[in-house]
């Protein structure tokens, strides 16, 4: 394929990745920031999502835009109704202390793997996208003919996939809003800031980490529901968003929400580029090198505030 | 009506009693075998299976198959009079887990042979373990290890042919009617590199080339990334495919293509388990396959193959005949029948009776050359190379037509045959 049209093709798959890294980054990101727990069973969240989302779809059935969205509604409520219990049965007993909710976290993630393994099986399931069409991109190339355009092997996007981008972005606005704009959003920015003077000022906040913790994971079924039907729901999935987001997490700093979303920008789209012009390999090895850099360089994240 | 009807039945029935009388004596040997026997304790075959990892989809076959392969041994009789059971261990489809696996069978579980693994890496990962605890082992995977040379006396591959025949003698056909500059796209471990380490020589011999080599992690969940490295000049796609997310590979490899795809060969492993009228498959229409053993059944099935489609529970359309979206892995699986009606031939013929015989039973099994087309080996008939360990057989080449796969061309077992690398009968036990 020209570098032109490689190119191209490259940034449309860069731009999913880093849309659906950035909804599950900035989940992680919040429990985090929020409550100062690092989630290990973050990417089981996300594997649960798009369990779910087979399981509705497939007990619903019909047309499949209505068992999408009724995933969309009912698989991130559900998980993040899970996620909150867990807080409620694990964390909160644990007094959210660091290091012991690494390993308790570290236990929800086989827990739910091999739940997962019992309930859902160890095959692969497909779920139908609601649409789908293909949309063959055209380029333009200088011959003797003169300007001609023409229809590259490959050069194709796909409306679903460009849906994806759409909705993560609009998901991505809203919970920006919800942060910035609702009493719901000053109060979990007030229990990130300072805790105990947080309870002082009579702010409920374990149930705002149950809160948290829900929303963090309901994020995580939301990306899982939007990009399973270009996957499939597997019951190992959920590494590699874990990975990636801890990665996202580090480069953008701890707890900054904008700086989750640029690094998961600045992540998602160089593993694109780098996947189809080089290796998938080399992209994880560059991204790998990068947190490195940054916890050497800028401990705080490129856009951390620094430690309090 | 009805009384022709109950003449018909008792007719039959009679027919089935007078059969069932001819069959006696038949049986009889076997009944006085049993008698003989110094235990009737069962046999016990340790089966290594991917319940679980990114094999389960054929495990989930191999072990129904297996379990339909070792009722009718039973029903027969056994072997040397003895029942015969199957130890069951998951070993996830990974190799440390596969060699702990084959520890357990010979010293917990005591097994007589181990028995059924298919990943290859988990083949490579088990075979020294297994000839360290002189456990005969095996396998039912296509690699070239076995006849490479690179495992041991104890490793037996006699019901499937190795990828390196099979891609031999299907490269004349590729080159002759698909195209003579090809794309190779496989997985990215011992499996895939056997395609294209031995298609690349085949199709080299046939006066074409491959143009490019695209190798995939097997555990990979998205593929458009990988397509674009497939140069303009390509005329024939070659691709093989595992793992969980195989369907997902296939409808991107449609979607990228579009209305202008080259031609496309594959190795079915591509779509095993995979229903072909999945929504995304459409494009496949036209293109061809390497199959084991035919999924649909064919105008000109074989009794054999009805069978054996009867036994495990078939329907024509390689399904489970209770549900028919689950999607067997037909092109793979009948090597785990073949290889336990193998195991009980060469069984009787060096008279098993315990770990003590288990020399003698390899011995027996490198005796083994002509396996005729039978209800023992429902895939057709094959020929065993005692000196390599592997048995070469015939291959089919499908094209999907209307949404199914129909035969368009059977290899010859010549066709696959190639020069021996190894000699393991003169290895020491």
């Amino acid at each position: 394929m020209e570098f032109g049209p490689h190119l191209m093709l490259a940034a449309l798959e860069g731009a999913i990745t880093a849309a659906i890294l950035a909804l599950t980054a900035v989940g992680l990101s919040l429990t985090f920031g929020v409550m100062r727990v690092v989630n290990v069973a973050h990417g089981e969240f996300f594997m649960l999502g798009a369990v779910a989302a087979w399981f509705i779809s497939t007990t619903i059935g019909g047309h499949p835009a209505w068992g999408f969205i009724a995933a969309v509604v009912l698989a991130p409520l559900i998980i993040g109704l899970l996620a909150a219990s867990a807080d409620w049965l694990v964390l909160k007993r644990l007094d959210y202390d660091p290091e012991r909710t690494i390993v308790a976290t570290i236990g929800l993630l086989y827990i739910i793997q091999q739940g997962a393994l019992i309930g859902f099986g160890p095959n692969a399931q497909p779920v139908e996208p609601p649409f789908s069409h293909r949309i063959a991109l055209p380029w333009f190339e200088w011959t003797e003919a003169g300007f001609e355009m023409y229809y590259p092997w490959g050069l194709s996007t796909n409306s679903y996939k460009l849906f994806i981008i759409f909705a993560a972005a609009m998901l991505l606005l809203g919970l920006w809003l919800i942060m910035t704009r609702t009493k719901v959003g000053l109060v979990m920015r007030a229990t990130q800031q300072d805790r105990d003077m947080a309870t002082a000022f009579g702010i409920p906040v374990e149930r705002i980490y149950a809160l948290t913790f829900g929303l963090g994971a309901a994020l995580a079924a939301l990306g899982a529901v939007l990009i399973v039907p270009v996957q499939q729901a597997y019951y190992l999935m959920g590494h590699d968003p874990l990975l990636l987001s801890f990665i996202v997490v580090i480069i953008g700093g701890l707890g900054s929400l904008r700086g989750t979303v640029l690094a998961a920008l600045l992540i998602g789209m160089s593993d694109g580029i780098i996947s189809v012009f080089f290796s998938p390999t080399l992209a994880k090895i560059i991204a790998t090198l990068l947190v490195a850099m940054v916890l050497v360089f800028r401990p705080q994240g490129l856009f951390g505030k620094g430690v309090h | 009506m009805t009384s022709t009807k109950k003449t018909a039945i008792s007719r039959r029935s009679t027919l089935g009693l007078l059969g069932g009388a001819a069959l006696a004596p038949a049986v009889l040997p076997g009944l006085s075998g049993f008698a003989q026997a110094q235990s009737s304790a069962p046999i016990k075959i340790g089966f290594q299976l991917h319940r679980t990892g990114i094999g389960a989809a054929y495990g989930r076959w191999y072990e129904r198959t297996s379990n339909a392969a070792v009722a009718r041994i039973n029903e027969m009789g056994g072997i040397n009079g003895r029942p015969v059971e199957l130890v069951i261990e998951d070993d996830g489809t990974d190799p440390k887990r596969g060699a702990e696996v084959v520890e357990k069978f010979a010293t917990q579980h005591e097994c007589d042979i181990g028995f059924g693994t298919l990943f290859s890496h988990v083949v490579y990962g088990s075979a020294p373990r297994a000839g360290e605890l002189k456990l005969p082992y095996f396998v039912c995977s296509e690699g070239h290890h076995v006849a490479s040379g690179a495992l041991n006396r104890y490793v037996l591959q006699p019901g499937i042919t190795d990828v390196k025949s099979q891609v031999q003698a299907m490269a004349p056909f590729v080159a002759d009617n698909l195209g003579k500059k090809v794309t190779m796209i496989f997985p990215d471990f011992a499996f895939g590199h056997d395609h294209r380490d031995f298609f690349s020589e085949a199709i080299e011999a046939q006066g074409g080339e491959v143009v490019a080599k695209i190798a995939i992690p097997p555990t990979e969940t998205s593929f458009t990334k990988y397509f674009p490295q497939i140069p303009r000049e390509t005329e024939v796609i070659y691709h093989v495919m595992v793992g969980p997310a195989v369907l997902t590979f296939v409808k991107e490899m449609g979607e990228f293509f579009g209305p202008s795809r080259p031609e496309i060969f594959g190795f079915i492993d591509s779509l095993e388990a995979v229903d072909l009228s999945s929504p995304g498959l459409e494009f496949l229409e036209g293109t061809y396959f390497w199959e084991g053993n035919p999924r649909y059944a064919q105008a000109d099935q074989s009794d054999h193959d009805k069978a054996y489609r009867a036994a495990i529970g078939i329907d024509d359309n390689g399904a489970s005949l209770t549900d028919s979206a689950d999607v067997s892995t037909y092109a793979h699986m009948f090597s785990c029948w073949e290889t336990l009606n193998v195991i009980k031939r060469g069984m009787e013929t060096a008279g098993y009776q315990g770990p003590a015989d288990r020399v003698k039973l390899i011995e027996a099994i490198e005796d083994m050359t002509d396996m005729a087309h039978s209800d023992d080996h429902p895939q057709g008939a094959k020929l065993f190379n005692g000196k390599t360990h592997q048995v070469f057989g015939h291959q089919y080449i499908s094209q999907v037509e209307e949404g199914r796969l129909n035969v368009k061309h059977t290899t010859a077992i010549e066709d696959g045959f190639y020069e021996d690398e190894v000699d393991y009968t003169a290895q020491s036990f």
